[in-house]
């Protein structure tokens, strides 16, 4: 065993809870899973946790350390200096089930409200034919694992339940702007609709979610940005919003 | 108990929400019924996800002499000829045009310049034939699957004003049993892993689509899900499991640091061009190549260098030789000492690739080294050695329908389904098995839930299965799951893994009879809500059940052949090859028999050349030349 570890874990339920202090051995290479994994198997076996892949490809062990969002598989102990304290709490904009697990079916009601992939009726299967350079643009939003730590540190919904309603959050825009940037996708006015309905507007930009994307998905610059650009652009400039209704997509300006 | 029990109604229940089950669900939507889909993790985090290197289709895009011949010899060769020869013809037939519908609801697979699904080489393979994307194929399917479930969900939103009317997933929920009535099946019971609270499905079909075995064994690629549920739930409901002696240890899983010891690493990083070395510096894979490959891999560098750029005048590098030669490769190399400081050998791209194509063709891969391992694999090598990949054996199917051989309304399909790969599986090729037979099984099915009419459960069924899931909570002081889990995964790992002996595996068998007695004992910690230790009680009576039955037909099968090494018998034998070992469960023990492998029909039997299936076959079966 390399070092000891004091970890201070965030235990409870939808009515009440608290820190608990936790002393434990880590050994080389560890990350903040293995702890816990240790933790449940010698000291609290009821501890709840949510975890699936451990290796960084299923966004199952979202939770905040130290109170930043984070995957507990890819947060290496030895990142933490020798005698901090390390503390583990749930993710904050969702509520609380146990312990580390919190209720994320926010996220599931969300991608609900975004229509679906359109393809085109005269593209039969096999026939689809898209240049590399096209399909990288909707891939990079494709990388997604669903870990929802952009949904859970963006601070328009983190403190503000009552903007939940009507706010999808990054991990649907670039949803939306991954069907908008779709070689072959036929529904028109994805955009537009990112505005009104899914509150596109509310986001001022602070990159927040960039910032914790385990991925590394630029989802400000490079699906959230654009697309706000495109909307105001159509919207107030007469000849692009004549375009858009007679052109066959709106995606092409 | 059964008053306030939460209880639904469906035709058909899909257990587990990877590849296969989501792919068997959508079909059974769309032919009309009702749909529940049950998965114990998050909706979309199946271990799918994690397959990286590709879905296997001979779409012919990258080179066009490829058909469905060519990917149905390939497939046979890598199961050493133990596959079931219908499963492996209509998984290589009907593969492409799964990929191509996968298009149609939205995935992304990457280009090649003339616009088409871009292949890449893979272990076995004689073309380019893996669709990919990237190194991340996996979670491009469950994305597309589960996007396309959404889609059919806002569809029934706008006919019937409830998304959920015809297809819903149950997330994390646990099925302990598959529920019959008069001999056939009736449902499943389980419980939410949220609350412990108890849920009753009653549905006259159940699709088993829960995948793998890996966490039976102590070094595993697998998520903590692989534990082996469908098999076991199968088993108890009266089905058959075949050949589950047979499981493939991926050559490559990462060896360090301990942490991360078995995480996969793709066996594309060979397809691009990776060579294995040993701490000598040696390209040691040229030793290995068997007899019956000896056609198709170079025994040379000079020739396997010249591959990669001219691939129809030479022979493939033997990196790229069926994952079970390279994992026994590899396990020799370090058994003899000439292995890595961390019991792995190197696995090397950078010093074929530039930094910038291995980042752009390997990006996770880049990324799970970097970040785990701290080794920028655009500069060094990386140490691997084998882990515990894939279970070949599985629930005896109708290569068809899918149905469970044994018991009506049962159907599995993917890793949990046995048959399609023989002995050992090329790589590429489950991504589309789970395409290709959860369609299949959704149909068969749908079919089957047509035909038949709803089968009630009764009250007494139900408090049986309750009884069941409360009888950790009434004892106290009694074993602990987490270590009874250490110790069955000891047990796998020393006596039951890549390599095996006659001695071993009979220890194993009585160990893991000890431990399963003593499993009867466990008492839970804490209460019924998001208990972790009270899942993992359930989950490792399914991998006891596993485990015996792996050990059992081990210990059987008296030759080496694919996923199954018995030091104690090291040739391939082909009166053995005529042999599938089947299963059963009594209620208390496993019990294994022998049965005759279905023989090729001519016109398969016609597709390859006689004197290579001289290799594989009997004299008489040869003189027979297939089933008219």
């Amino acid at each position: 065993m390399a070092r000891t570890l004091k970890l201070r874990i965030w235990r409870g339920n939808d009515k009440d809870g608290g820190l608990q202090d936790v002393t434990v051995e880590a050994n080389h290479g560890e990350v903040v899973l293995d702890i816990i994994h240790r933790v449940q198997a010698t000291q609290m076996g009821d501890l709840a946790v949510r975890w699936n892949c451990k290796a960084g490809k299923c966004g199952s062990c979202s939770m905040e350390i130290n109170g930043k969002p984070r995957l507990a598989c890819m947060t290496q102990v030895s990142s933490y200096p020798e005698d901090e304290v390390i503390t583990i709490t749930p993710l904050r904009a969702f509520p609380v089930i146990k312990d580390l697990v919190t209720d994320v079916s926010f996220n599931y009601k969300k991608a609900m409200e975004i229509p679906a992939y359109a393809h085109p009726a005269d593209v039969a299967p096999g026939e689809a034919r898209m240049q590399q350079v096209d399909v990288e643009r909707s891939q990079e939003f494709r990388k997604c694992i669903e870990c929802f730590l952009c949904q859970d540190t963006c601070h328009v919904i983190r403190d503000h339940e009552e903007n939940k309603k009507s706010f999808a959050g990054p991990r649907f825009f670039i949803r939306i702007a991954e069907l908008d940037m779709h070689p072959l996708d036929t529904l028109r006015n994805r955009k537009q609709s990112a505005q009104e309905e899914h509150g596109l507007g509310m986001c001022n930009i602070t990159k927040c979610c960039t910032e914790v994307c385990p991925e590394h998905i630029r989802i400000t610059d490079n699906a959230i940005i654009p697309m706000k650009e495109r909307v105001v652009d159509v919207k107030y400039d007469p000849l692009r919003w004549l375009g858009s209704v007679i052109r066959k997509r709106d995606g092409i300006l | 108990m059964t008053q306030n029990l939460e209880r639904h109604s469906y035709d058909i229940v899909v257990i587990g929400a990877g590849g296969a089950g989501l792919r068997a669900a959508v079909e059974a939507r769309e032919a009309g019924l009702s749909v529940a889909i049950v998965c114990k993790s998050l909706f979309g985090k199946a271990h799918t996800v994690m397959a990286e290197g590709g879905a296997a289709a001979s779409m012919g895009n990258v080179n066009d002499n490829d058909n469905w011949m060519v990917h149905f010899r390939d497939t046979m060769r890598g199961g050493k000829f133990l596959n079931h020869y219908r499963m492996a013809e209509l998984h290589a037939k009907e593969a492409p045009d799964r990929i191509w519908e996968l298009e149609t609801w939205g995935a992304l697979f990457d280009r090649t310049k003339e616009g088409k699904i871009s292949q890449r080489n893979f272990g076995g393979h004689e073309y380019p034939r893996l669709a990919h994307v990237g190194d991340r194929t996996g979670l491009e399917l469950i994305r597309t699957m589960q996007q396309r479930i959404v889609a059919l969900q806002q569809q029934d939103k706008r006919d019937h004003g409830d998304a959920e009317k015809n297809l819903k997933v149950f997330a994390e929920v646990t099925i302990t049993e598959i529920l019959r009535e008069n001999g056939k099946i009736a449902g499943a019971y389980g419980y939410r892993r949220e609350n412990g609270e108890e849920i009753l499905f009653e549905a006259p079909a159940v699709v088993i689509a829960t995948g793998g075995v890996g966490k039976t064994f102590k070094i595993t690629s697998n998520s903590w899900e692989g534990t082996g549920d469908g098999h076991a739930l199968a088993l108890k409901a009266g089905a058959n499991l075949v050949d589950m002696e047979f499981l493939q240890f991926h050559p490559t899983g990462m060896v360090w640091p301990l942490s991360v010891k078995g995480i996969l690493v793709t066996e594309s990083v060979r397809g691009e061009g990776g060579i294995l070395t040993n701490s000598l510096g040696e390209r040691f894979m040229f030793k290995y190549i068997p007899d019956v490959f000896k056609d198709k891999y170079a025994d040379n560098e000079a020739e396997a260098d010249r591959w990669y750029i001219d691939q129809d005048n030479n022979r493939r590098p033997p990196e790229l030789l069926p994952r079970d030669e390279v994992a026994r490769a590899i396990n020799t190399e370090v058994k003899a000492g000439r292995g890595t400081e961390h019991g792995g050998v190197f696995l090397d791209v950078s010093k074929r690739l530039s930094a910038e194509i291995i980042k752009k063709r390997l990006p996770s891969m880049w990324h799970q080294f970097y970040e785990l391992a701290g080794v920028d694999i655009t500069k060094e090598a990386m140490e691997v050695g084998p882990t515990c990949h894939y279970v070949m054996g599985g629930v005896e199917v109708d290569p068809d329908s899918a149905a469970a051989i044994g018991v009506e309304g049962l159907f599995a399909a993917g890793e949990v389904a046995g048959g399609m790969h023989g002995s050992n599986r090329l790589g590429g090729n489950s991504l589309t098995d789970l395409l290709v037979f959860g369609r299949r099984a959704g149909m068969g099915a749908a079919e089957y839930v047509k035909s038949h009419g709803a089968n009630p459960v009764s009250d007494a069924t139900i408090e049986k299965a309750a009884a069941k899931i409360a009888a950790p909570f009434t004892r106290t002081g009694g074993e602990n799951a987490y270590s009874l889990h250490q110790e069955l995964q000891e047990v796998t790992h020393n006596l039951v893994g890549i390599i095996r002996t006659g001695a071993e595996l009979t220890e194993a068998i009585e160990k893991i009879a000890e431990l399963r007695e003593r499993s009867g004992n466990i008492s839970v910690t804490g209460d019924r809500l998001f208990n972790p230790g009270f899942h993992l009680a359930f989950d490792l009576d399914n991998m006891l059940l596993v485990a015996e039955s792996t050990a059992k037909s081990a210990l059987l099968r008296e030759e080496s052949r694919g996923g199954h090494t018995r030091d104690d018998f090291p040739g391939m034998n082909s009166t053995w090859r005529q042999v599938n070992h089947i299963a059963s469960f009594d209620g208390t023990q496993v019990s294994i028999k022998a049965q005759p492998l279905p023989e090729l029909p001519k016109e398969l039997f016609d597709l390859f050349d006689v004197h290579e299936l001289e290799k594989y076959m009997t004299a008489q079966e040869i003189s027979k030349g297939g089933t008219k």
